[in-house]
């Protein structure tokens, strides 16, 4: 078995260099990155909900969450949108360029606890991305979890992720997806409006159902109205949050809401954690 | 010299000559002396190659929004409280590289940054700075994470305390548990003791190390008399401390008045400058900066101080989080006083009032939680 790359524990801010194995376009800003060890050193396993810092040459790192599937080893997968200079950069690479990476850090997806119970996903835009790691997990052991449920949202039609695999998911066992964009057009035949207007349709069994939510905060609350409305009970809920990171390991304060580091404590909170901290304020 | 090496935990005397050998002992066993001088107007701590670079014969008076040099009438080296710097400007420094990179065959290499850490001996530290740094060793060392250029930086560093007996207006000490007697944290640490044709110091010694840096000098048995007095300076000290921050139930006060109306009213003080960030010896939050040259040969990944006063600091795709000054000024003093509790078991607060003389608009934090803590109370007797 190959020697993990572990982000050096003695320098946790010292990157190791990684190559870009192929890049598929999801959307006309998002990209698909698979990495693979520039050298015989292999790379870390992750669990799903981690990120790491992804370094671009010269122009600096961001998070990113890790949207591969955890059975496959020595890949590390990264879903990317364009949203200003380091994830601009990351997207335009090449198969073949380097990039460097430290991680994967932080506190992952309850995968295991929600073992033998229902499981919600509901994810809005490019939060589908850090979720994708809990499909992938769930479908291959299907028989291990109840119903599983994936509620996703998106701006357009044209923002839509992963709609192969969508439609692929839905064909699964025991499993219902449910896409909805804010905006159609005149060719959208599906749904359209928020993604909470979900909740009006589908049956939840709130005691034994662990609901896993990532998208824009905003989203977020609303989804956490629903499932409180539902009397999914705040420890079976669980946010990816996202501020500011600057280095992934407590460090930098950035990412600092109210006593959390997101990045050591989380990105993944229960909202029971978590409910404090974001209900109603505009300001953090 | 002594032959003999004092024991731990023994009190020893010095005089002024004394001090001169010590720090020439110290700078022989290579290390480079960092203590107080004046800098700017201020007493700050910089490179000290002789006692004549220390502040004799000054003081400074201190106050909210007031930081003034006066002489003194004596040729006192050490009676003066805080100044803006501290031991984090040089173990958690404001900018250092973490790597360099440079381009290589379509790929590039990462370089580590193998400059030495310097070695330090910090002369003339304070109990309430001594308190800051084991607060910085918790966030810094004692995690998840460790950071190997503050871990070099403290590791290596050698520390003279002195035995704080000339606090200021702005000090607190006394209400955050953290002086103005030093009890643990440093190599040796002084007593100045000035009287009528003296000029001597008691002269504690904490480990290993400072027993044999006394070893190296000049030094003589402290007596009973001389003890009793350096007991008595640092006692007149602690009485003379006017300034009080009540910490009782502190921590729940902030917590629970995220939404109170005095957080507007500081927000029309507070400038957003964050140069209580900067003086603060706790605050420890960095920005990390990417950068190439020209060409895009090299490229550098340098770390600087940031402030969580500034609009950027909580920069992500869309905008800013903290938007408002008071979100802002909020979100310092809960960290401080509330959640650094929740984070690293201690209050990240130690007294020391330097965000206090050093707000250009004389914030006082002492006055501010009494403001909130007053108008909670008003409010819970109503209920």
């Amino acid at each position: 078995m190959s020697v993990p790359l572990h982000t050096d524990l003695s320098d946790p801010m010292l990157p190791v260099a990684v190559r870009i194995a192929s890049v598929a376009r999801e959307t006309h800003d998002t990209c698909t990155l698979v990495t693979e060890p520039v050298d015989s050193g292999g790379l870390p396993a992750f669990q799903p909900g981690q990120f790491s810092m992804l370094y671009s040459y010269g122009v600096g790192e961001v998070p990113i969450s890790v949207s591969g599937d955890p059975g496959v080893p020595d890949r590390l997968v990264y879903t990317i949108r364009s949203v200003g200079a380091v994830s601009g950069a990351l997207v335009n690479r090449s198969p073949g360029d380097t990039i460097s990476m430290r991680g994967p850090f932080g506190s992952p997806w309850p995968v295991e606890a929600a073992r033998g119970r229902d499981v919600l996903l509901v994810a809005g835009g490019i939060g589908l991305a850090p979720l994708r790691p809990v499909i992938y997990h769930i479908l291959r052991h299907r028989a291990d979890y109840g119903r599983f449920t994936i509620l996703y949202g998106a701006r357009s039609p044209k923002e839509l992720l992963f709609t192969k695999e969508l439609k692929a998911w839905s064909a699964a066992p025991d499993t219902q997806v449910l896409t909805t964009v804010d905006t159609g057009g005149a060719s959208w035949r599906g749904h359209v409006g928020v993604v909470t207007k979900f909740f009006r349709f589908v049956k939840l069994r709130p005691q034994q159902t662990v609901a896993m939510t990532c998208g824009p905060e905003i989203m977020m609350r609303f989804v956490m109205r629903e499932l409180d409305a539902q009397k999914v009970a705040d420890e079976n809920i669980y946010l990816s949050m996202e501020l500011n990171m600057k280095c992934a390991v407590g460090f930098c304060g950035h990412c600092q809401m109210g006593p959390y580091f997101l990045c050591k404590d989380g990105p993944v909170f229960r909202y029971a954690e978590m409910r404090r901290w974001m209900g109603g304020r505009h300001e953090l | 010299m002594n032959a003999c090496l004092p024991d731990i935990r023994s009190a020893v005397r010095i005089d002024c000559q004394g001090l001169g050998s010590l720090i020439a002992a110290i700078r022989r066993r290579g290390y480079q002396v960092i203590g107080p001088h004046l800098q700017d107007g201020a007493i700050s701590y910089g490179p000290i190659q002789e006692i004549e670079d220390l502040p004799i014969g000054w003081t400074a008076e201190q106050g909210p929004a007031f930081y003034r040099l006066q002489r003194r009438s004596d040729s006192a080296m050490f009676q003066y409280a805080a100044g803006p710097k501290s031991l984090k400007d040089f173990i958690h420094p404001s900018e250092i590289r973490l790597f360099s990179a440079v381009r290589e065959e379509g790929a590039f290499r990462i370089l580590p940054n193998s400059d030495p850490a310097p070695r330090y001996a910090f002369l003339g530290v304070r109990a309430c700075e001594l308190a800051a740094a084991g607060i910085q060793d918790r966030v810094l060392l004692e995690g998840r994470y460790s950071d190997p250029i503050y871990r070099a930086r403290r590791g290596n560093s050698i520390i003279i305390a002195v035995q704080c007996s000339a606090p200021s207006e702005v000090c607190f000490c006394t209400s955050m548990g953290t002086g103005p007697r030093a009890e643990a944290g440093f190599d040796l640490a002084l007593t100045e003791l000035i009287g009528p044709g003296s000029h001597e110091f008691v002269v504690e010694v904490g480990t290993q190390l400072g027993a044999e840096l006394l070893s190296e000098i000049e030094f003589s048995d402290a007596s009973p008399d001389l003890r009793n007095q350096a007991q008595a300076a640092t006692q007149a000290a602690a009485a003379s401390i006017q300034r009080r921050l009540d910490t009782n139930g502190l921590r729940e006060v902030l917590r629970d008045n995220f939404d109170h109306p005095h957080w507007d009213d500081v927000a029309q003080r507070c400038l957003a400058c964050g140069n209580c960030t900067q003086v603060c010896p706790t605050c420890f939050c960095v920005n990390v900066e990417d950068s190439t040259d020209v060409a895009g040969q090299t490229a550098e990944r340098w770390r600087r101080w940031d402030s969580c006063y500034s609009l950027a600091f909580t920069y992500i795709h869309g905008g800013s989080v903290r938007v408002s000054t008071k979100s802002r000024y909020r979100q310092w003093l809960t960290h401080k006083l509330s959640y650094w509790h929740d984070q690293f078991a201690s209050s990240g607060c130690v007294g020391c009032g330097r965000c206090i003389a050093w707000c250009p608009a004389g914030i006082d934090l002492t006055q501010e939680v009494a403001a909130i803590r007053a108008a909670t109370n008003q409010t819970e007797g109503t209920k």
